[in-house]
């Protein structure tokens, strides 16, 4: 019974979700004011009815209903409560329903927040929310219904793929729905503002805070994915430019630029039509991002479904979004000029060599996810691109952009004299350059060309980024109180010299060795030396494992113990590499179990990984930076 | 300079450099780019001689061989007419089995076997890797028309 | 055409890429035996290892061969609904245990319950690979003169059945 209600509660979301957008969307054309105000009850209770089917489909999770199709593919009796939890959005079917729960969860926090826009502008984000909403709907309903029975019921399930259940698969995904789907809400204001054809700066403050919310939020789902992948995939890397991953960092590059360009637009007026299109590709790029996932379109890790009706479906419902918002983009954006210049040497010059470098990082990505296809409708033969060809392609656009941050963050807007900028930046320019010079050889011995630059740049951006701060705190002369935004900036920024950091020397001095080793053996690594003290069976709740416990020292010091195992899932009968990793501030040791060779004896990875949590760090600090922005005066109140 | 010839200028620069990134990029992605070639290909010499490529079939039933207390390890993968030997050293896949599917990434070294530097097992745990499976099918084929063309006249099993 | 067209352009070049992308999905892999003699075969049974079983137990009939684990969830999933077919009699399963463990096997089958008319017991795998499977579950329709019609990689469902495989027996029995 519950996962018909489940199912009928989804259906009449959709005929809400139709009300929501295609009544106000009229209304705003004719100025109805009675089909405007459908728009948010429709929003309320579309939300209402999902949260309601969320539910349900939850509850037969918990309950272990095997009748439920999707349920008995993805959990059985032994799977713990947190993991039934998880695996409701652990499949295609489930992180759908999870997609629409969060779209109208946005929607009606825009309904909330979007009373004090003129009526009209409201009702049509609205609307285009709707519209949106009603097709990841149909799609749900229509080709990945969640409550479809099995009938008869299999007695047990079919379990939760092993490298799901882990607590940061749980939080994962829902962190980076609400980021995708975040940007639904900038497409909405776009669309919105070039239905109505008023496009002035005001279209770009409303914008900018909901721009920023989905953009921190999609921020720290790509930190906790790589964290995760990082330690549950066994193989201690944190990026393997797999589709998936790339379907989540293209729009996180364009998410980005568009941040930077709505600041341009805003208090300059400036890029109008730059900006709209930035917003329409950040969303576009996010379905596509989906598209990708769903049809198996790539062949990835993470394919969830491979399902070619699943494909069409998308692509239609891309195609339609996409090509509309091209078609009244290509419409609209000729009307709009803007006659303010600015100098070579502002603030604008910077942001706008910002946007191009982003967006050519989000091109690359973009070819090199999509060559491979390319070359197989082609006929050209079956390739595969490496992540050796993307982390070299990636220093192309992200090493300028390191450079510069510095200067545009000091730049002011029009026109910047030369002389003020160097004064200001002299110091934390030598400061940086000794540190890029010293540190790498210092600290770990080895000098590198491209260790030093990196090095440099991130304490570059790090020093010119706490500048400002730091004489709004000592309170110096003439300087005014540092408003929310400038601090949110200065913080991200702050962030991104972490993240650089991190990235520089994890890829410069990571130590990595593969090893046979038996019971009481030691080995040495990067100063450190492992011993394997013995190896035992360990019972899981669904899974056995085989787990070695290693101690750790350096200098004959112990430094710690861990205990990476092997397991096998009973049901699936799956092995997995669960890592053992002692994790420090300042470096990680990480420790996995190969095979079996003998007796007892392993191949054992050892990495010597450091700063890598900087990595991580740099991403959590940027997402804060954005959330301390958002909470600027100016953004709260009305028009 | 006039804001507007300045703001050309810049544009100007911008463009030089993303062409010379395109360039060094289209560059790296030649090294980069691995093709995907049958094991029969391979064995018949058909393949890039100085470079990478990836080989994929099934891990044939008794061939993995470990060199005794090192990482080494040899197999023969077969695409079900022919049999290529590789060689790998490090640590292997959760899903690498025998009579699984497999897709090897490395070069041919001399004699005739393909040194790896990575092995990828089965794509998940129900089915092989796509490309795989195709050239499998292709020889499955072959065998049951009774043809037997190509240059390499290997022997099934 | 203003350049603010160039992105609807690029859009639409790309859409066909993705088009006929979608035409070649790497889950639909070519068919090797299709509309072939489907391979003969004799092999021990799963219930007694002293049985043989093989393509003598569906001659001259319209018959599934579904491969099968108990490793595989999907094997699980469209267990019920071969459950059904087999109630409803509406065509004769042979089942191929492949790769397997005899005991989980016979267990799986006394537990979930059993809807094929025999069932082989393949544990190296070589039967499987002279139909072509690329692994588990693949079920293979054979015509009454021993030719493999349709070839279903991934569970089986209803909705698949009524689709692919009933046009294709009613076109068979017709012929």
């Amino acid at each position: 019974m519950i996962p018909e209600i489940g199912h009928f509660a989804l259906i009449l979301a959709l005929s809400l979700a139709l009300c929501q957008g295609i009544l106000p969307l009229i209304g705003a054309h004719r100025g109805n004011v009675a089909m405007m105000s459908v728009a948010r009850a429709a929003a309320d209770g579309q939300l209402l009815f999902i949260a309601i089917a969320f539910a349900c489909l939850t509850w037969s999770f918990l309950q272990s209903d095997f009748s439920v199709a999707y349920v008995a593919s993805h959990s059985q009796l032994a799977l713990p409560t947190v993991y039934k939890i998880s695996a409701v959005w652990g499949a295609h079917e489930g992180s759908l329903l999870l997609w629409v729960l969060l779209m109208a969860g946005w929607t009606v926090a825009v309904g909330r927040f979007s009373r004090d826009l003129p009526a009209e502008f409201a009702a049509r984000v609205l609307g285009v929310l709707g519209l949106l909403s009603t097709g990841f709907l149909l799609f749900t309903l229509l080709t990945s219904n969640p409550f479809l029975r099995l009938t008869p019921a299999p007695v047990d399930g079919a379990d939760l793929n092993p490298l799901l259940q882990d607590p940061g698969l749980a939080i994962h995904p829902p962190l980076l729905y609400v980021g995708y789907v975040g940007f639904s809400v900038a497409f909405a204001f776009a669309i919105a503002a070039m239905l109505s054809g008023d496009l002035d700066q005001r279209w770009a403050r409303w914008t900018r805070p909901w721009t920023t919310v989905a953009w921190l939020f999609l921020t720290i789902g790509i930190a906790l994915g790589s964290w995760w992948a990082y330690y549950e995939l066994g193989w201690g890397g944190w990026w393997f430019w797999d589709p998936v991953e790339n379907a989540s960092i293209m729009p996180w590059f364009m998410g980005t630029a568009l941040i930077h360009s709505l600041a341009v637009t805003e208090k300059r007026g400036l890029f109008k039509s730059w900006t709209l299109l930035l917003a329409i590709s950040a969303f576009s790029l996010s379905l596509l991002g989906t598209f990708l996932v769903r049809s198996g379109i790539l062949v990835s890790v993470h394919a969830f479904a491979t399902d070619p009706t699943r494909g069409y479906f998308i692509l239609a419902f891309l195609g339609i979004v996409i090509v509309g918002a091209l078609v009244l983009y290509a419409i609209r954006a000729p009307q709009l000029d803007s006659q303010a210049g600015f100098h070579l040497l502002s603030r604008e010059t910077f942001l706008l060599l910002n946007n191009v470098l982003l967006v050519v990082a989000a091109a690359i990505v973009f070819y090199g996810t999509l060559t491979p296809l390319l070359y197989d409708v082609l006929r050209l033969g079956k390739i595969s691109i490496g992540p050796p060809w993307f982390e070299f392609a990636m220093l192309l656009p992200l090493l300028p952009i390191s450079l510069l941050i510095a200067v545009g963050m000091h730049s002011a807007w029009r026109a910047q004299a030369p002389k003020p900028l160097l004064q200001r930046l002299r110091l934390p320019a030598l400061l940086a350059i000794a540190i890029g010079i010293l540190v790498p050889g210092l600290i770990y011995g080895r000098f590198g060309l491209l260790v030093s630059i990196g090095t440099m740049a991130a304490f570059w951006i790090m020093f010119a980024s706490l500048q400002e701060p730091w004489r709004s705190f000592r309170r110096a002369k003439g300087t005014p109180a540092i408003t929310r935004a400038m601090l949110g900036m200065s913080v991200a920024h702050f962030g991104v010299g972490i993240f650089a950091l991190g990235i520089t020397l994890v890829s410069a001095f990571t130590v990595e060795s593969d090893q046979a080793m038996q019971t009481g053996a030691t080995v040495q690594n990067a100063g450190y030396s492992f011993e394997l003290r013995e190896l035992r069976d360990v019972q899981g709740p669904n899974y056995q494992a085989i787990e070695g416990r290693v101690e750790i020292r350096k200098d004959g010091e112990f430094v710690g113990e861990v205990r990476p195992q092997k397991r096998q899932y009973l049901v699936q009968q799956n092995w997995m590499t669960e890592a053992g990793i002692d994790a420090h501030w300042n470096r990680d040791l990480f420790i996995a179990l190969g095979d079996q060779l003998g007796n007892d004896t392993w191949s054992v990875r050892i990495q010597y990984k450091p700063m890598i949590r900087f990595i991580w760090l740099g991403a959590f600090i940027m997402a804060l930076g954005g959330l301390i922005a958002i909470t600027d005066r100016r953004y709260r109140g009305g028009a | 300079m006039t804001p507007r010839r300045q703001r050309m200028l810049a544009v100007g620069l911008a463009l030089g450099g993303i062409a010379i990134a395109a360039v060094l990029t289209l560059r790296a992605l030649d090294d980069n780019m691995m093709f995907f070639i049958d094991v029969s290909d391979v064995v018949a010499g058909e393949y890039p001689a100085d470079r990478n490529f990836r080989v994929g079939g099934l891990v044939v039933d008794g061939s993995v061989e470990r060199e005794p207390g090192s990482l080494e390890l040899r197999f023969r993968v077969t695409d079900l007419r022919c049999e290529l030997p590789v060689r790998y050293t490090g640590v292997l896949p959760d899903l690498f089995r025998e009579g699984q599917g497999v897709v090897a990434h490395g070069r041919m070294a001399g004699e005739g076997e393909f040194v790896a530097d990575t092995i990828l097992a089965k794509h998940d745990e129900n089915y092989m890797a796509p490309e795989v499976a195709e050239s499998l099918a292709e020889h499955v084929t072959e065998q049951t028309a009774g043809l037997r063309q190509g240059s390499g006249e290997c022997n099934p099993q | 055409m203003s350049k603010f067209t160039l992105p609807l352009l690029g859009f639409a070049l790309l859409v066909g890429v993705f088009v006929i992308g979608l035409t070649m999905d790497p889950s639909r892999i070519p068919s090797p035996l299709l509309q072939q003699a489907a391979p003969e075969f004799s092999i021990p049974s799963l219930h007694d290892p002293d049985v043989l079983v093989g393509s003598d137990n569906y001659r001259n009939q319209v018959a599934l061969v579904n491969i099968w684990a108990t490793w595989c969830p999907g094997c699980r999933q469209e267990h019920g609904f071969l459950l059904e077919l087999a109630k409803e009699g509406a065509i004769p399963i042979f089942g191929l245990n492949w790769r397997d463990d005899r005991v989980e096997a016979l267990r799986w089958l006394q537990t979930l319950g059993d809807p094929y008319i025999a069932s082989g017991f393949d544990a190296d795998g070589r039967v499987g690979i002279d139909w072509g499977a690329y692994g588990a579950p693949e079920t293979f329709l054979i015509d009454s003169d021993g030719t493999v019609i349709h070839k279903h990689i991934a569970p089986l469902t209803r909705e698949i059945w009524e689709r692919d495989f009933l046009p294709l027996i009613a076109g068979s029995g017709a012929k």
